[in-house]
């Protein structure tokens, strides 16, 4: 090997590899210059050309994949009202709004998808290739916070908006918020100011409390919530056990609360997870048994109708909260619904109607500010006033970019009349009562950071 | 030897060019895009590294991706306390990896075959559980390590307000194209090394334990400081990939530690062929190709493509072909790599090595001798 140098003496290994650098470094130069030469006043500007991809990034597979493909479905319903086809859904209910049915700013939406595999690693590269290889000009989706939050962080280095999907956890809107994420769907802290009443009428003044936690943000956050809202009921809280997310088997987690002394289980579980382990809480017994003189309950905080089919009878009866149900009355919940229906056959979820309320929000706000450019979009977002998408009044709050609306909180029906037909809702809470201030201790740290547009 | 030496500078050439040029030549493979070039090096090194345990000594090990995890860590936690100088994190990545992976390997060492096998991968378990769940405050958990506005960094100067700062080195940003310079780079560094590992005394001392490493205890060498060496080395590679996982986009995943990530690094390894140079980073390549490209077609995009046939025959094809794109791009590769296993069970270099012997028909018959020894390439 070390003979090379002084037999071929006019080059030697280290003469050939500075070569080759320099000669791939010469080779690929043009690139790199070039890559912000074109629209160089923000990333993926769509400039001239005749259409605007949209990066619709969610789990296809893993223990949310259920709402992942319901998403898709609203984010392809979104796209299609849009463009104009189909019957307009909420964009005739929208108030107040300036989509004209021809995409957005004239300009057709086409629209790439990714699978998140409900893991940060994944969902980043999806996003990242959305973004470098198809030239989105936002990214939307979720189902996971720990996914969210991670995609949101990505947006804001990338320089794009991110609109987030099914994401629950304080830390989206709170410690994680970012200047290029916005959030529409509800909170763990609006889940527990809502339920808190709504269980203190049902349930009495004492209890004591089990939580089983999905152990990430999404859990940790809500876990808090629940405990900072039933406590202020005058509940006890008797112990909290993480479990991991895509456990499958929650047998092992379940047994101990049987002879806990504990008379209610709070599961701050999602998805499949949720299924799980509410099936085989009811299968244990949980539910037919008496602690302290108290019937043994369950609460589920984030409900969701897809997660609720999934459980079949074991729901029944059972608390929860939700961001929108597809029974609600108004006029843009029942548009959502019939064009959902007609297109699919079925209601759409909670997880569907988010990503579509997103999904017009945000070609509103581009519409509003006249261009695709981040900045000017976020902030014709920032404390923006709508109605008609399902919700009633809601406001995205400038401070946060959270959106502050109404919660509903459900039951599992006793006699549903369909598959479809398996909560009721029984409260509508408030706006006023699941508001809090900016720097409320379970939002603090965090730092919106300025916008960015990547250029 | 000099023929052997003028070969292996030849090989390193084309290696390099190659490389660096990927940013033309992946165009046409819809591939040549600034993080899917950066996961191309990064996993390419991954492989190379684990290829020096693998296919120099022929022990398996299943948990390797811990290493890779431990690199991660380290290196967001140097740009988190100490600056978003790259150079700090990789060093640290590559240190704390080669420290862990020296503690591993002294006891799952300790057994061969099998039994080292199940060790390494309890023990990447145990470390991923830990960054799960029992180290969340260093970890961070599920939700993953992340940069916030308000880390110390204690060697840079006060970054503008309300912005997170970018990984740079001394100035250069280290994400989009720039990034995957850098990592070809340190690929190319990591390739040139273990060529020369691969031809060191050192090596062939660990082509003879897989060989038969019965016979190297009775002829007097102990061989448990060879292995341990070689798990260490390959361990600090894992580390170097996953520092430059963090400096492309700095945060870490428990999920990197998985045992899925582990398996794949072995898919990676025979997918490309284990004991060749080349073959480990055609193997990454390939997995990874798959796995960003593959699942992001859609039924929208198959139609485009089928969109000249007749009406029925484009739906039917649509259907057929969705089954094998999208969520199923691991169907798609399962099929490719029972192919490859059962025709080809020397990876894809194996194949092409038989094309190469088509050509050069007069030297078929020394090259097929040289094929069945370990550092044919």
């Amino acid at each position: 090997m070390s003979k090379l140098t002084k037999k071929g003496s006019q080059w030697s290994r280290r003469d050939v590899l500075k070569a080759t650098a320099a000669t791939g470094a010469i080779a690929g130069a043009p690139m790199f210059f070039t890559r912000h030469a074109y629209g160089a006043d923000y990333l993926n500007n769509p400039g001239d050309a005749g259409s605007v991809k949209l990066g619709f990034n969610v789990p296809q597979s893993g223990a949310y994949a259920d709402e992942g493909a319901d998403e898709l479905r609203a984010f392809k319903l979104a796209v299609k009202h849009l463009n104009g086809e189909g019957d307009g859904g909420m964009m005739t209910t929208m108030q107040p709004s300036e989509l004209k049915g021809n995409g957005i700013l004239g300009k057709k939406v086409e629209f790439v998808t990714g699978d998140t595999q409900t893991k940060s690693d994944a969902a980043r590269a999806s996003a990242k290739r959305m973004i470098e290889k198809d030239g989105v000009i936002m990214v939307s989706g979720g189902s996971s916070s720990g996914v969210a939050i991670a995609v949101q962080g990505l947006c804001q280095e990338a320089g794009i908006i991110f609109m987030a999907g099914l994401t629950h956890s304080n830390d989206t809107t709170g410690k994680d918020k970012r200047a290029n994420g916005f959030r529409h769907f509800f909170n763990g802290y609006m889940s527990g100011a809502a339920l808190g009443p709504v269980l203190e009428k049902a349930y009495g003044k004492e209890r004591n409390a089990y939580h089983l936690t999905a152990d990430y943000t999404w859990g940790w956050t809500q876990e808090e919530s629940l405990i900072a809202s039933t406590e202020n009921i005058g509940w006890q809280t008797q112990t909290t056990v993480k479990t991991p997310v895509g456990a499958g088997d929650f047998s092992q987690y379940i047994t101990p609360v049987l002879n806990s002394g504990a008379d209610t289980l709070i599961l701050n579980h999602y998805g499949k997870d949720m299924i799980n382990s509410l099936t085989q809480a009811v299968q244990f017994g949980l539910r037919d048994k008496q602690v302290n003189g108290n019937d043994f309950v369950i609460v589920v905080p984030l409900y969701s109708r897809l997660m609720a089919q999934g459980a079949g009878e074991n729901v029944k009866g059972i608390f929860g909260s939700t961001n929108w149900h597809w029974s609600l009355t108004d006029a843009g919940s029942q548009a959502f619904v019939k064009s959902f229906g007609q297109e699919y056959g079925f209601p759409p979820s909670q997880a569907a109607h988010t990503c579509y309320v997103q999904t017009l929000l945000y070609a509103d706000a581009c519409e509003r500010a006249g261009t695709f450019e981040p900045c000017q979009v976020g902030a014709a977002l920032e404390g923006h006033k709508f109605d008609g998408l399902g919700n009633g009044p809601t406001e995205y709050r400038a401070e946060d970019h959270q959106c502050f609306k109404d919660v509903l909180v459900v039951k599992g029906k006793e006699n549903p009349t369909s598959q479809f037909d398996i909560l009721e809702v029984v409260e509508v809470t408030p706006r006023a009562q699941v508001e809090y201030a900016p720097d409320h201790p379970m939002f603090a740290g965090g730092n919106l950071g300025e916008c960015n547009n990547g250029a | 030897m000099n023929s052997s030496a003028f070969k292996d500078t030849l090989l390193l050439v084309v290696f390099a060019t190659a490389i660096l040029t990927m940013p033309i030549w992946l165009k046409p493979f819809g591939a040549a895009y600034p993080d899917l070039m950066q996961r191309f090096a990064i996993y390419g090194l991954f492989a190379i590294g684990f290829n020096i345990l693998f296919g120099l000594t022929g022990y398996l090990s299943f948990g390797h991706a811990a290493f890779l995890g431990v690199g991660s860590y380290a290196a967001v936690w140097s740009f988190k306390l100490l600056t978003m100088n790259v150079l700090p994190a990789v060093f640290f990545g590559v240190i704390v990896a080669g420290f862990f992976a020296y503690l591993i390997g002294f006891i799952s060492l300790r057994r061969s075959g099998i039994y080292f096998s199940i060790l390494t991968l309890a023990f990447a378990q145990m470390c991923y559980n830990l960054a799960y769940s029992v180290l969340t405050p260093i970890t961070n958990g599920e939700t993953g390590l992340q940069l916030t506005l308000d880390d110390p960094r204690v060697l840079d100067a006060q970054a503008a307000a309300g912005s997170i700062p970018g990984t740079t080195l001394f100035g250069i940003p280290m994400t989009g194209i720039t990034g995957f310079y850098f990592c070809a780079v340190v690929l190319i560094i990591g390739f040139f090394i273990s060529m020369r590992i691969f031809n060191s005394p050192f090596g062939m001392m660990l082509k003879a334990i897989k060989s038969n490493q019965n016979r190297m205890s009775y002829t007097g060498f102990n061989t448990r400081p060879y292995l341990i060496w070689a798990f260490v080395i390959s361990g600090m590679y894992a580390g170097l990939a996953g520092s430059l996982l963090a400096v492309t986009d700095p945060l870490a995943g428990a999920e990197r530690m998985q045992w899925t990530a582990s398996g794949e690094v072995v898919l990676m390894t025979i997918l490309g062929g284990a004991g060749t140079l080349v073959g480990p980073f055609l193997g990454a390549g390939l997995i990874k190709y798959f796995e960003n490209i593959f699942s992001s077609f859609n039924e929208q995009i198959l139609h485009e493509a089928f969109a000249a046939l007749p009406d029925g025959l484009e739906n039917a094809l649509v259907g057929l072909t969705s089954l094998f794109v999208g969520e199923g791009w691991h169907l798609t590769l399962g099929l490719l790599f029972m192919v490859i296993v059962i025709f080809l069970p020397g990876g894809i270099m194996e194949g092409v090595r038989r094309i190469g012997s088509l050509f050069t028909r007069s030297g078929s018959k020394a090259k097929s001798e040289s094929s069945t020894a370990p550092e044919a390439r």
